[in-house]
């Protein structure tokens, strides 16, 4: 890997996923190999933050005081255009299939990225 | 060849002032009891782990508290499957000749030994740390993803998942063991407290303290033995992001293999325990499992046919939903259950043939499946 990773799980507003260069898979979570083919060093790059919702889950019994404070909050996952899928908060009118667009927001003390309905 | 010769449960819900050992241990003397074996004879114990009291080493904790010098002993952690994880291994360890009789045990004081926050963020940690834990999912937040998903592949509605847990309570109602003794309805459901839509209060199982034990051994004990004819796991991922489609989930992978294993087929079982941390969880592993076609469990709950008198009784005792969830004890109450319905002790609760009996266990979200089918030995 080359350099820092700065995504939004160290604070930095972006998503980020890896392409293997011997394989061609994509991954979401972050590894120093491609855990399909093994092959090291894949590729970083950074997600347009478009995608289809493909999940949604709102949450409205939360377990943390930080995070109670912000119910109901909606769980979403969105299979993201360049084809990886991650978990995000969501605006709460999204359904399942709705084409949306990632912005980045302050939750429980953290950046997490928030998707909305593509206008 | 493998014999399941004794069971010990406790009941489930509240156990104030008792440890997770003191849970372990009453099941595990039921238990013992139960096989007509002495404590010494028993020569391998496989636990599960108390999120209440972690330890790196709960066997041989167990193992001296409870009294025994094994020449096997280690824990077992698989989430929810964790107790038919450990009856396969079992099952594997006599059939080696490695143990004559292996002691498996859970018990957890998990509802009045911490916090039920404590309990709910416990259980989160099963999430990414660094791409889901900082989003505030919970356990119910993975199955409502779950579950809005396959809602929306196959057609189910909230009120067709309401119907399992009236199901599981009705079911736990002629068991004095269980946590919840007040009927339920679908609206009940419905109106219940939304938790991680779409799943509200009552599509969840509860916290309950509890312990839940098992001997298995390589020779039969009694007039009626129950032999474990053949079991297989499949793990598929770990976090709910990283599953993969609905048709290529681990259950179907598992069935698939324990069906080879033990040579039947779904046509041959006539007794059903469904692991149910959710009623979205039971009724995929239903379909999943070939007990029901997809998007079909609801209709077959509401024509009777999981009842204890219909066609394929299911968690009698009333599952994890409503006899209670201590956690790695849980789901062994499943296996209590059938045990008792296959050598016809169940009592009130007792269906006409548990000749066969499927069992199958789901850890994580999905992740982590293992499907067994016991025989009944006369």
């Amino acid at each position: 890997m080359n350099g820092k990773r700065a995504d939004w799980t160290s604070g930095d507003e972006a998503i980020l996923y890896q392409a293997c260069s011997a394989c061609g898979s994509l991954q979401y979570f972050n590894r120093s190999f491609c855990a399909v083919c093994g092959a090291p060093d894949p590729i970083e790059k950074r997600a347009s933050g478009e995608g289809t919702v493909y999940a949604t889950s709102l949450v409205c019994r939360a377990a943390t005081p930080e995070t109670r404070a912000h119910i109901p909050y909606n769980i979403v996952l969105v299979d993201a255009v360049e084809g990886f899928r991650m978990m995000a908060h969501g605006a709460q009118d999204l359904a399942i299939g709705d084409k949306v667009a990632a912005r980045f927001t302050q939750f429980a003390g953290r950046l997490v990225p928030y998707f909305e309905k593509l206008r | 060849m493998s014999f399941i010769t004794g069971v010990g449960l406790t009941a489930y819900g509240k156990h104030e002032g008792l440890t997770s050992l003191d849970l372990m241990s009453k099941a595990a003397e039921l238990a013992v009891t139960d096989a007509g074996l002495k404590r010494a004879e028993i020569d391998g114990i496989l636990c599960g782990y108390s999120t209440v009291s972690p330890h790196i080493m709960l066997a041989t904790v167990f193992a001296e508290h409870f009294g025994i010098r094994p020449s096997y002993a280690h824990a077992v952690q698989v989430g929810g499957a964790t107790g038919l994880a450990m009856t396969m291994l079992a099952h594997h360890l006599v059939d080696a000749g490695v143990c004559r009789h292996v002691l498996v045990v859970g018990g957890e004081n998990r509802l009045t030994g911490q916090s039920r926050d404590a309990s709910i963020q416990a259980l989160a940690q099963v999430g990414h740390p660094d791409y889901e834990v900082p989003l505030g999912p919970t356990i119910p937040a993975y199955y409502g993803l779950v579950a809005s998903r396959y809602m929306h592949e196959y057609g189910v509605t909230q009120e067709d998942l309401a119907e399992f847990a009236v199901l599981m309570r009705k079911h736990a109602l002629a068991h004095p063991g269980a946590q919840f003794h007040e009927p339920i309805t679908v609206a009940d459901v419905m109106n219940s407290k939304p938790v991680a839509l779409p799943l509200k209060l009552l599509d969840c199982c509860p916290v309950s303290d509890g312990g839940a034990a098992f001997v298995i051994s390589r020779e039969r004990i009694g007039e009626t033995s129950v032999r474990v004819l053949g079991c297989a796991q499949a793990h598929t991922h770990q976090h709910v992001t990283a599953a993969p489609c609905l048709s290529e989930l681990g259950a179907e992978i598992a069935i698939a293999k324990a069906k080879d294993a033990a040579g039947v087929a779904i046509s041959d079982v006539r007794y059903a325990a469904i692991y149910d941390s959710f009623t979205i969880t039971l009724a995929m592993l239903l379909e999943d499992l070939g007990l029901a076609g997809r998007g079909e469990a609801a209709a077959r709950v509401r024509a009777g046919y999981f009842n204890k008198d219909g066609a394929m009784p299911l968690n009698t005792h009333g599952g994890l939903l409503s006899y209670g969830h201590c956690g790695v004890g849980g789901a062994m109450a499943h296996l209590v259950e059938t045990h008792l319905q296959m050598t016809e002790r169940a009592g009130n609760r007792q269906v006409r043939d548990a000749s066969i009996a499927l069992l199958h266990g789901d850890g994580g979200v999905l992740s982590s499946h293992v499907s067994m089918f016991l025989e009944r030995v006369r």
